[in-house]
């Protein structure tokens, strides 16, 4: 059952790497000045380049080697910040990793409680309230929710800072407030749904029932449908991953942070190839391995699926 | 098609349209207005008249002002609604029809080409559609109705796996048996039979992803990919204004506002329907 799901894992990442191997040869214009960017384009460079990226071998041979130097670590350089990518990289992880981080601690914090009171009291003006701002923060984009906010927290209440990084951790964290509430306010609207509908159903059932006739306390019972419900919401994980990724570039754009965000938008744009390959792959892998982690705790939290799985 | 038209038509006939989609659907019909008229009323919208640039909301001639290019934003708000909404719906539309086709095939066939069509749907939804559409239509350049069809394709997996589970659940029940029974061709089946039941699921999910296709395209041309520089397009819009949201404010205010009130009203409408489709007789 888990070999099986782990094989389909990494045959869909197998492909990808062959998708996205392909797209520094599928790309329109000349693969050889893709590569040499904006130096000249004289013979001797033509030569280096070809002989650089061993552009006569045969195709397999091309994505043996890159495959291997991608695992490796080593992704090539950056034709526009001409560093290696992996560099290029590595010292925009941290914020991003920082923004998606706050993010998802305020979309979990808000949302949990929220769907749980909404569901406790549904049809209630909490719920109502909740609902209406759940359809809210799903429906519009993050950049336009980042950009309303923007006048109201750094122009009509100048608050926060409008854009940019800010310098030292605490100037950092300052300036990520404004994006990770953003970013939050989707996060926040999935999980506030998931946790209403789970928790909704939970508190349907005959065990809850069962429970409140014997007397047990409210907030007993409560956290007994919470940790029933907790399946269905860390199922929906890697939605929220989805959400998360494409967010980061938007909220990232609007605020002006240098993170992978806008790395992988400029690389995009200036048709940095090996930026965008690394970039592409990395985010694949990430939510492979976070859809495999939430089956893992999906056999953790429910004794019924471990049982199956173990004699399966 | 007639069978399922016709269940939206019992949708609306019940008593008691909530309040909240009434005002959803003003604001989608005033919103197709401005697609249909946009380009009688303001054939000009993106005419840039530097003489009149940066001009505060209120300003003689252009009640929401003029951006630094010059252009009047109301008449490119307007004018941007074709290019933001049109798109939107063809995505799903598109992709519908896809997931009806591939989906009605996978489910009924079954066998390797369901094999085919499942793994291809997996590898599909291994990437976010926004990263993968960014990705590729950077990359690969292309106009605005090649992001339609990589949208069409990205969005259709959702389609053909909601098309393909209602398809599995039919097809085991007496009424297919029968038509099998009456050597039926499989299209017949599939099409005049099939179809019908699963029909309200499909319209639901496509109303819904008209919503998401309104976010994935507004984003992709805030992000300057998809609609060429210079189009009347809401996302590019606050693109085009970014560097001056604070001199005239409604250049920025007004679009987005747009965008987020026709998603929601979108999602709203398409959560009711498809609340009232289910309840009135297709698939729980």
């Amino acid at each position: 059952m888990l070999a099986v799901r782990v094989l389909g894992t990494l045959a869909i990442l197998f492909v990808l790497s062959i998708i996205v191997f392909s797209m520094l040869h599928l790309a329109p214009g000349d693969l050889v000045k893709t590569l040499l960017g904006t130096r000249p384009a004289s013979p001797e460079a033509v030569a280096a380049i070809r002989e650089q990226y061993h552009l006569d071998d045969p195709l397999p041979v091309q994505y043996l080697r890159w495959l291997g130097g991608v695992l490796t670590g080593d992704f090539g350089q950056s034709i526009r910040l001409q560093t290696s990518v992996a560099d290029a990289i590595g010292s925009r992880l941290g914020l991003t990793l920082a923004l998606c981080g706050l993010a998802f601690v305020a979309a979990i914090g808000t949302g949990i409680p929220l769907g749980v009171q909404s569901a406790v009291r549904a049809g209630g003006v909490l719920d109502r309230v909740g609902t209406a701002l759940g359809v809210i923060g799903l429906s519009a984009p993050t950049f336009a929710v980042g950009l309303l906010l923007l006048y109201v927290f750094a122009y009509y209440l100048p608050i926060f800072p409008v854009y940019g990084g800010g310098r030292g951790p605490l100037d950092t964290l300052y300036h990520l407030i404004l994006p990770a509430i953003t970013l939050a306010a989707g996060l926040g609207a999935i999980v506030l749904k998931l946790t209403r509908t789970a928790m909704l159903r939970e508190l349907d059932a005959d065990y809850v029932t069962s429970a409140r006739a014997r007397g047990i306390p409210e907030g007993r019972v409560r956290r007994l449908a919470l940790r029933n419900a907790a399946i269905p919401i860390v199922t929906g994980a890697s939605l929220l991953l989805t959400f998360l990724v494409g967010g980061t570039v938007l909220a990232e754009t609007t605020y002006a942070l240098p993170g992978l965000g806008t790395l992988l938008q400029d690389s995009v744009l200036f048709k940095d190839l090996a930026v965008v390959q690394a970039l592409t792959l990395l985010v694949a892998l990430v939510i492979a391995v976070i859809a495999l982690l939430a089956d893992l705790a999906y056999l953790l939290l429910d004794p019924r699926v471990r049982a199956k799985g173990g004699t399966a | 098609m007639s069978a399922s038209l016709g269940a939206v038509g019992v949708a609306f006939r019940r008593r008691g349209v909530p309040a909240t989609v009434i005002v959803c659907l003003v604001v989608l019909a005033a919103a197709f207005l401005a697609v249909v008229l946009g380009p009688v009323l303001f054939p000009e919208a993106t005419k840039q008249d530097i003489l009149s640039s940066l001009m505060p909301a209120g300003s003689p001639g252009h009640p929401l002002g003029t951006d630094e290019l010059g252009r009047d934003i109301l008449a490119l708000t307007v004018a941007g609604a074709a290019s933001a909404l049109v798109g939107p719906v063809c995505v799903a539309v598109g992709s519908m029809l896809l997931g009806i086709l591939l989906g009605t095939l996978a489910g009924y066939e079954r066998g390797p080409l369901d094999f085919v069509i499942s793994r291809w749907t997996d590898l599909l939804l291994a990437l976010p559609v926004l990263l993968a559409a960014i990705v590729v239509s950077g990359v690969f350049g292309g106009g605005y109705w090649t992001t339609v069809a990589l949208l069409v394709l990205l969005f259709s997996p959702s389609d053909i796996r909601i098309v393909r589970a209602g398809v599995l659940e039919q097809s085991a029940r007496p009424y297919i048996e029968a038509a099998q029974m009456l050597s039926l061709s499989r299209w017949r089946v599939m099409f005049r039979h099939i179809l019908p039941n699963v029909s309200s699921l499909v319209i639901t999910n496509a109303m819904l992803n008209v919503a998401f296709a309104l976010v994935a395209f507004s984003s992709l041309s805030f992000l300057g990919v998809g609609v060429p520089p210079g189009t009347a397009d809401w996302g590019r819009q606050l693109t085009d204004s970014r560097a001056i949201m604070f001199d005239n404010p409604a250049a920025v205010i007004v679009p987005a506002v747009l965008i987020i009130a026709v998603a929601c009203a979108v999602n709203l409408v398409g959560d009711w329907l498809g609340q009232r489709l289910t309840r009135s007789g297709g698939l729980a």
